[in-house]
């Protein structure tokens, strides 16, 4: 089976990270973001996983070459050189996802869930139509970490459906009033048939071919078990982090660090190091070769790859950026993100301090802003 | 993601053979402390393009200076010392160079970012090879009018034979403090006493980064050298190993110069021609000018004027041949336009680089900005920075070294639009700078757009 994964650009929402990595390789929760979907996906099935990408990284061909071997499967890179909206990367690919009848996998390459590719498959098969496409709810309850998410319906596509068959009756694009409180989650199963529906040229899936395929009966949804998060830019990230863990604490339990010093769903990589007399968690990643000295809390941060936290530091809502250095007594909050290699000099305070590459920060951030 | 993210000085260093033959080095360097903060403060730019190669005026940056050492009789060899990796752009810079000029030119890289000083000693055997008397070094990132025969003139007339001239220039007192600041006898003209940025005022002549040297220098830089190993097994009880510490870092301005002040071996020669530094995009513009305004006397076929079927023209401007221009296009005063840049049906630019493959909409209006490669800018859009230009009633004021932010405010300055920026029709930008391969969905003021 097959996949399309829609990659697109330079991820610019969540720089400064991309600045450094191309999007679909920054680690979330200790792996990069493409391999939580791609893993999935194998898992249903899929043995050959398309990219679409507008923006060509030799660093995402290289490490796709390795997955290929590890997986066992093929990856295959759709190069759109100029921009072909949320459907055209569809018709680009057509060759690779038409060589047989298959039905084939699309998804934002954006989406966190606890991906439900087996579940979609069987819905899929059992109402034989042409598209499945996987909807939310617009609220997102989490009493376990005491919040609620809400979406605006208006901001989507909302979509209105039999409750029982699943069969999509009509979309409405920002809709004025109340409609249905079921949006898109970005995770579609098509027939090949499908692309005959897509022309070469910039279109959007969801205002051109979805209606269309409602329209004759042909698109159904299916509902999403558990958590959502598009985690495209840094705030986001972090939710989806808090969601994830709480996943892991669910479903796989063993994988989070407990004992003392650990708060709440922390994951800490087997060659990260922490100092004494440290507190960290709840919702803390820390990923591999980090060292945190003595004396640090942390808590709802991100700390990617070969970072140093030094002693005594306060960090609360972060991601720390590949060998950064986190000097001591810095208090850091409130979205602040560091690039890759930064240095934080010791005493110092940010706040939504947004840091760009290879930056030394010498002053405080009292107030949010941009470091470049 | 590759990036020329830090700072460089260029020396030219021009030797004289004992038959005039002239060799030229021109040393590129990275800053000796990678995360140093004027390391980075050529981005969103510096993303694309390293600094000396940033086209200032229609040609880039270094270009200025091989022009100017090219006038000096018997130029035989530049040689480009620096810390970058080799890359496509640089090589094809440099051939071309070597075939305009008829001049080798050739890039010697550091193994490690050795400051001003320990660049030039490092690679002191290939300067001194044909014995010249003298040679000069030029910083890459100044803007200059490169008054090197009458500082050779000015050194053959002054103080001993042997004696080493800096190029100096008159700064206001308080901006004279962000300079290296020079106390000379004013008779003279040695050097008495050298300060890089003082704290406090000392001088209102400041250094211009082009300097006369001759194979001395190397006695002085290497016992600078000897006595940093000394200090450095003291203070660390082992020969040091990181960048930070090298005994062979060393520093033109706070090493050298502070110590030969007041021996009778430094003296500096004032000028009154255009100087400024080019620290940041935005006094690039400020240096287009400068040099637009050269091109009168120096190259007047790379001013462009007021033609048949062609744009208007007001003021200095250039453009290049292959940029494709409706000919209701206002231009000017100070618009550099380069390769293959489309510009539309009544469209505004001022004050502005507008770089190469840029396509200006119908009607838009670009003013002190810079417009990023391949941008496009949409139909009534409007494009528009703050110049940081020196005041214009002080002959003596320089631009200012531009704090990005002032009080958290982000101050008004010049607008960028990096590489493959797109800018939707009929919004404004203001004061901003939009990172590269935006596509932006509507206006921005006074905003750092990642």
């Amino acid at each position: 089976m097959k996949a399309l994964i829609l990659v697109g650009g330079y991820g610019t929402r969540l720089r400064p990270l991309t600045l450094s990595v191309p999007k679909p390789l920054v680690e979330f929760c200790n792996k990069p973001i493409l391999l939580h979907q791609v893993e999935a996906l194998v898992k249903a099935g899929v043995d050959h996983v398309v990219l679409a990408v507008s923006y060509m990284s030799e660093l995402l061909e290289r490490e796709m070459r390795v997955q290929e071997q590890r997986l066992g499967i093929r990856i295959s890179l759709s190069h759109e050189k100029e921009p072909l909206g949320t459907a055209g990367p569809l018709a680009l690919a057509r060759d690779l996802l038409n060589d047989d009848s298959e039905p084939f996998f699309v998804l934002n390459s954006d989406v966190i869930c606890d991906f439900p590719f087996k579940d979609l498959l069987q819905f899929h098969r059992n109402h034989g139509k042409e598209g499945t496409i996987v909807v939310r709810e617009t609220v997102q309850v989490f009493p376990m970490l005491s919040c609620c998410i809400l979406t605006e319906p208006s901001k989507y596509g909302v979509v209105v459906y039999e409750a029982d068959s699943g069969r999509i009756h009509r979309f409405v694009e920002k809709p004025q009033v109340f409609v249905s409180n079921k949006i898109n989650a970005g995770m579609y199963i098509f027939n090949p048939s499908m692309l005959s529906r897509i022309q070469l040229r910039p279109t959007s899936i969801e205002k051109e071919i979805f209606p269309v395929m409602a329209g004759e009966g042909q698109l159904y949804a299916m509902e999403l078990q558990g958590f959502w998060m598009d985690i495209g830019q840094p705030k986001d990230f972090l939710t989806g982090m808090c969601m994830y863990l709480q996943s892991v604490r669910q479903h796989a339990p063993e994988r989070l660090r407990t004992g003392p010093g650990f708060l709440g769903n922390v994951l800490v990589d087997p060659t990260a190091q922490i100092g004494e007399n440290c507190t960290i968690g709840p919702n803390v990643t820390i990923g591999a070769g980090v060292v945190v000295e003595d004396g640090v809390r942390i808590k709802r941060c991100t700390v990617l790859k070969g970072s140093r936290v030094r002693s005594h530091s306060w960090l609360e809502s972060c991601i720390v950026g590949w060998s950064s250095s986190v000097g001591q007594w810095v208090r850091m909050e409130n979205v602040t993100v560091l690039g890759e290699d930064v240095i934080v000099n010791d005493e110092l305070y940010l706040n939504g301090a947004n840091v760009l590459p290879h930056k030394s920060i010498n002053e405080s951030v009292p107030e949010p802003r941009i470091i470049m | 993601m590759c990036e020329f993210n830090l700072n460089c000085y260029a020396h030219v260093i021009l030797c004289f053979e004992k038959c005039y033959t002239n060799k030229v080095v021109i040393i590129i360097f990275l800053k000796i402390f990678k995360h140093c903060f004027s390391g980075t403060r050529f981005r969103p730019l510096s993303f694309e393009v390293p600094k000396p190669l940033f086209p200032v005026a229609g040609v880039p940056m270094l270009q200025h200076h091989i022009e100017a050492c090219a006038k000096v009789p018997n130029m035989k060899e530049i040689l480009l010392i620096g810390f970058y990796q080799p890359n496509e752009e640089l090589n094809r810079f440099l051939l071309n160079a070597q075939q305009e000029f008829k001049i080798s030119i050739r890039y010697l890289q550091e193994y490690a970012a050795l400051g001003t000083g320990g660049g030039i000693y490092h690679f002191r055997d290939q300067i001194v090879s044909g014995s010249p008397e003298a040679f000069f070094v030029l910083n890459a990132d100044v803007c200059s009018a490169f008054p090197l025969t009458e500082m050779l003139s000015f050194q053959k007339e002054h103080g001993e034979p042997n004696s080493f001239v800096i190029l100096g220039t008159t700064a206001n007192r308080k901006q004279s403090m962000n300079y290296g600041c020079i106390v000379e006898n004013e008779e003279s003209n040695e050097v008495l006493h050298y300060v890089e940025k003082p704290s406090t005022f000392v001088s209102d002549i400041i250094n211009c980064g082009i300097y006369l040297f001759n194979p001395d220098i190397f006695q002085h830089i290497g016992a600078v050298f000897q006595k940093n190993q000394q200090d450095m097994l003291l203070l660390l009880g082992t020969e040091p190993t990181n960048g930070w510490h090298r005994a062979e870092a060393i520093r033109l301005e706070q090493d050298i110069f502070t110590a030969l002040a007041g021996q009778g071996k430094l003296y500096v020669y004032k000028t009154l021609s255009f100087w400024s530094q080019i620290k940041s995009a935005g006094s690039a513009i400020y240096a287009s000018r400068l040099y637009l305004n050269q091109y009168h006397t120096t190259h007047p076929e790379r001013l462009a004027s007021n033609k048949e079927g062609g744009p208007k023209i007001t003021g200095n401007v250039y453009i290049h041949p292959t940029a494709n221009i409706d000919p209701t296009a206002v231009l000017g005063p100070n618009v550099s336009i380069g390769t293959g840049v489309t510009i539309g049906a009544g469209v505004r630019v001022r004050e502005s680089i507008i770089l190469h493959g840029a396509n200006l909409q119908d009607h838009c209006c670009v003013l002190n900005s810079i417009v990023g490669w391949d941008s496009t800018i949409g139909k009534w859009a409007r494009v528009e920075g703050t110049p940081s230009d020196p005041n214009p009633n002080d002959p003596y004021a320089k631009i200012d070294s531009e704090t990005l932010f002032r009080e958290g405010k982000l101050t008004p300055s010049i607008t960028i639009l990096g590489c493959n920026v797109t800018i939707p029709s009929e919004v404004i930008i203001l004061n901003s700078i939009v990172l590269p391969h935006k596509d932006l969905n509507r206006g921005f003021k006074n905003q750092i757009i990642l």
